[in-house]
């Protein structure tokens, strides 16, 4: 595995770093939390992220997209983690992409596509149910027969108050996993905005007797290997996006140890502050090779599905404990002005809170990882 | 790439040709072959794959051919390696000459110390100890106190080192020593000579182990000559830094290139101990914690990996043996104490009967592991050594 970056990823990172931290710092964040902005992110610079062709990374050139590996993405992400960017770039162009570039064709699909390229449309992945995450604890139903109908309900569903979309998760009448496209505005469709800790967009989704067509099935030989895959390439993106969030996090505060005076002297010559920071430091190190080792395997068009949830596994829980640890850090190094909301880094600790969640936590993968490996 | 896929394959068609049987089975430490004036090959055939692989340089693979080493580029050593690996190839020799002082004398040493020393290295007639602690020098190296005075064409060298590691069985030493009372680091000179030399006695060191591979080192008006000064007078400590970042290159590799393949896997450790409920091992926090430990050593070895890519590419972060040294013996320490969580009551045995000798064994090595945090600087020095050179934080 090649575990650097190549040139092109390099150079889309420095593009990614110009554009975010001009157009979207943690301010923005604030801005459309204290307004409580009616999208949620900042539509004009999504718009940019379109032009610059990020929404079709993924995306096959026959549909207009840059038909790139996983891991340009990913240096994407890890910018818009660093500054908490809000963007539908992980829910849409990410997760539900990869799921309609590798299920059947379609012609539904290929529309989609074609949509999602262009940055006209977006879809958001509807799937969890329960407390914590878990992706086959599913009680939204298919009905049987010829005009089969869809009711459930779907909580933590990220950008779905904005969706045009959603890929839902649901049992058929057999029991077997099945996904399905649903349009928002579908009759039976009721989405219900929740205000996240983190100011993360999300929604609760209702299905209540939607009439789905077959046309509306994504098909797959494998549908659990289809979602499996797709959920692992969600979680290293998920685990890019930490890596920058936890990276400007620990930047941060340690920028702080070097400024911050007590006792007559600069708070970061106490040894009780240096080995805590140094081993957050070796922490972040082992974060950035896991996120980099999932990636390269991407990049190098490794398939097999075993490999891949193990490289997603470790990177999760690596980067959920890493960010947990770092933003508990943070604010405690910070001191006083850590707990104030004027101060930035607090939305650095909430951040990391709902991205641990999300997609499984280290405890979900550390069992998931047990399990993996047979034992 | 071409060129080396030829050397692959001639690597491998010589290691199939060259490597006796008996040399391509797990070994254990007790097999480590040291060389030295007085080390006893366990087997004809260790004695025959050391020499076959020194006549090649390939005990320094990448060591300049003029010193007896193998000449190759890392690329080429690294396909070695693998090849060995694959192969299940023994190490052929292990020894500080080879993993410390060889690349130290590279660096720092003039012509004829290399001339003289590094081929006695590749081929393991010489065994090298490490003088550098001392009882009241330990963490803090640079205040040694062991002194080498001035006595026209020779030092005589006066003093006291421990945690000598096999000081006991090994023919010459590397030596930092005081030629500068008034200047504390800069007063720090690198010295070699031969254990047998007049005034020098060791003492072994029994461990809570209960082995004793480290010994106190005496010395008692040793003649040192001129010659065997490394580098400038009262420049030694240059040297000594080097060599520990190449130390601990070694001591955070141990239990990741275990090649006795004696370590079992936890999850089949926890398997035999703890039974199976449902196809899974049955006590689930056990479980989690293998898991979780198995996950941080693959984040690990990805960092190692990670490491030489960037360093290839030349994007090096520096430090980087700090950390590995950190977080590799600590992650190794921890390895130990999940094993001796999952065999419980048979991780408690001493000797005797009752226990099997995996257990045993195991025990000794979970005791001897508690020193890998120690030696080579120990965790607390490493994360210091980061806060400044990586993290620029104040003294």
């Amino acid at each position: 595995m090649s575990m650097v970056l190549n040139a092109e990823q390099c150079a889309t990172q420095a593009a990614a770093k110009k554009l975010i931290q001009a157009r979207s710092p943690v301010l923005a964040l604030r801005k459309l939390r204290d307004e409580k902005a009616d999208r949620g992110f900042d539509e004009s610079l999504w718009q940019q992220m379109v032009e610059l062709g990020w929404a079709g990374i993924l995306i096959p050139e026959e549909y207009g997209g840059l038909g790139l590996s996983p891991g340009y993405l990913s240096v994407v992400l890890e910018e818009c983690g660093r500054t908490l960017a809000a963007s539908p770039l992980w829910s849409s162009s990410l997760f539900a992409t990869y799921l309609l570039v590798h299920c059947a064709d379609s012609a539904i699909r290929r529309d989609t596509l074609a949509a999602l390229a262009a940055g006209q449309c977006q879809v958001a992945v509807a799937l969890e149910e329960r407390a914590r995450h878990a992706p086959y604890d599913i009680d939204t139903v298919l009905s049987a027969g010829e005009h089969s109908t869809l009711t459930g309900r779907k909580h933590f569903v990220v950008n779905g108050h904005v969706a045009d979309k959603f890929i839902v998760s649901c049992r058929d009448a057999h029991n077997q996993l099945r996904l399905v496209l649903v349009d928002a505005a579908h009759k039976g469709v009721r989405v219900e905005r929740n205000w996240m800790v983190d100011s993360h967009n999300s929604a609760t989704v209702y299905f209540d007797n939607v009439t789905i067509t077959s046309e509306q099935f994504l098909g797959s030989a494998d549908t659990v290997q289809l979602f499996d895959s797709a959920l692992d390439v969600a979680r290293l993106g998920l685990a890019a996006e930490m890596l920058g969030s936890a990276s400007e996090a620990f930047e941060r505060t340690l920028a702080y140890l070097k400024e911050r005076e007590q006792f007559g002297v600069i708070i970061g010559s106490f040894q009780g502050l240096k080995h805590r920071a140094a081993n957050m430091f070796v922490e972040l190190e082992l974060a950035r090779s896991c996120v980099r080792a999932g990636f390269s395997y991407l990049d190098e068009g490794g398939s097999d599905a075993t490999q891949l949830a193990k490289l997603a596994s470790i990177a999760k829980m690596q980067l959920s404990q890493t960010l947990n640890l770092v933003s508990n850090e943070s604010v405690q190094m910070h001191g006083g002005i850590g707990m104030t909301d004027e101060h930035e880094i607090g939305f650095f600790l909430k951040r990391a809170r709902v991205l641990e969640q999300l997609l499984g936590d280290d405890v979900f993968h550390v069992d998931r990882y047990a399990e993996l490996n047979g034992y | 790439m071409e060129n080396l896929e030829h050397f692959r394959r001639d690597t491998a068609a010589w290691l199939e040709q060259n490597c006796p049987a008996s040399m391509r089975t797990p070994m254990s430490e007790a097999d480590t072959i040291w060389g030295g004036r007085r080390f006893e090959y366990p087997s004809e055939d260790a004695r025959l794959w050391k020499e076959r692989m020194a006549e090649r340089g390939w005990t320094a693979p990448t060591w300049p051919k003029a010193y007896g080493g193998g000449g190759l580029s890392s690329a080429e050593a690294a396909v070695l390696k693998q090849e060995m690996r694959r192969l299940n190839c023994r190490v052929p020799l292990f020894s500080f000459g080879l993993g410390m002082l060889g690349p130290a004398l590279l660096e720092f040493g003039n012509e004829a110390q290399k001339q003289q020393h590094l081929p006695h290295i590749v081929n393991g007639d010489i065994r090298w100890c490490q003088g550098y602690s001392e009882p009241g020098a330990g963490s803090d190296l640079a205040g040694l106190q062991t002194s080498a005075v001035d006595a026209g064409d020779h030092f005589v060298v006066n003093g006291h080192k421990v945690w000598t590691s096999y000081a006991d069985k090994s023919d010459w030493i590397f030596c930092l020593v005081r030629t500068d009372k008034n200047h504390k680091q800069g007063g720090i000179s690198f010295l070699l000579f031969d254990m047998e030399s007049a005034g020098v006695s060791t003492r072994p060191i029994q461990l809570i182990s209960g082995a004793s591979p480290f010994c106190e080192t005496f010395f008692d008006n040793v003649k040192v000559p001129k010659a065997n000064l490394v580098g400038e007078l009262n420049q030694g400590w240059t040297i000594a830094k080097r060599l520990l970042q190449h130390e601990r290159a070694m001591i955070s590799e141990i239990g990741f290139a275990d090649p006795s393949g004696q370590a079992a896997p936890l999850a089949q450790l926890a398997r035999e101990y703890l039974g199976e409920s449902h196809g899974r091992i049955a006590d689930r926090v056990l479980r989690a914690d293998i898991a979780r430990h198995e996950m941080k050593t693959q984040a690990f070895m990805a960092t190692l990996q990670r490491a030489s890519a960037e360093a290839k590419a030349g994007q090096s972060v520096g430090a980087t043996s700090s950390m590995f040294k950190y977080y590799g013996t600590e992650n190794n320490k921890a390895k130990f104490e999940l094993m001796m969580k999952i065999a419980g009551h048979h991780g408690l045995g001493w000797e005797g009967p009752g226990f099997s000798e995996r257990d045993l064994t195991s025990t000794r090595r979970w005791l001897r592991s508690k020193g890998n945090s120690i030696e080579g600087g120990t965790s607390e020095v490493q994360l210091n050594v980061i806060a400044k050179q990586v993290l620029g934080l104040p003294d």
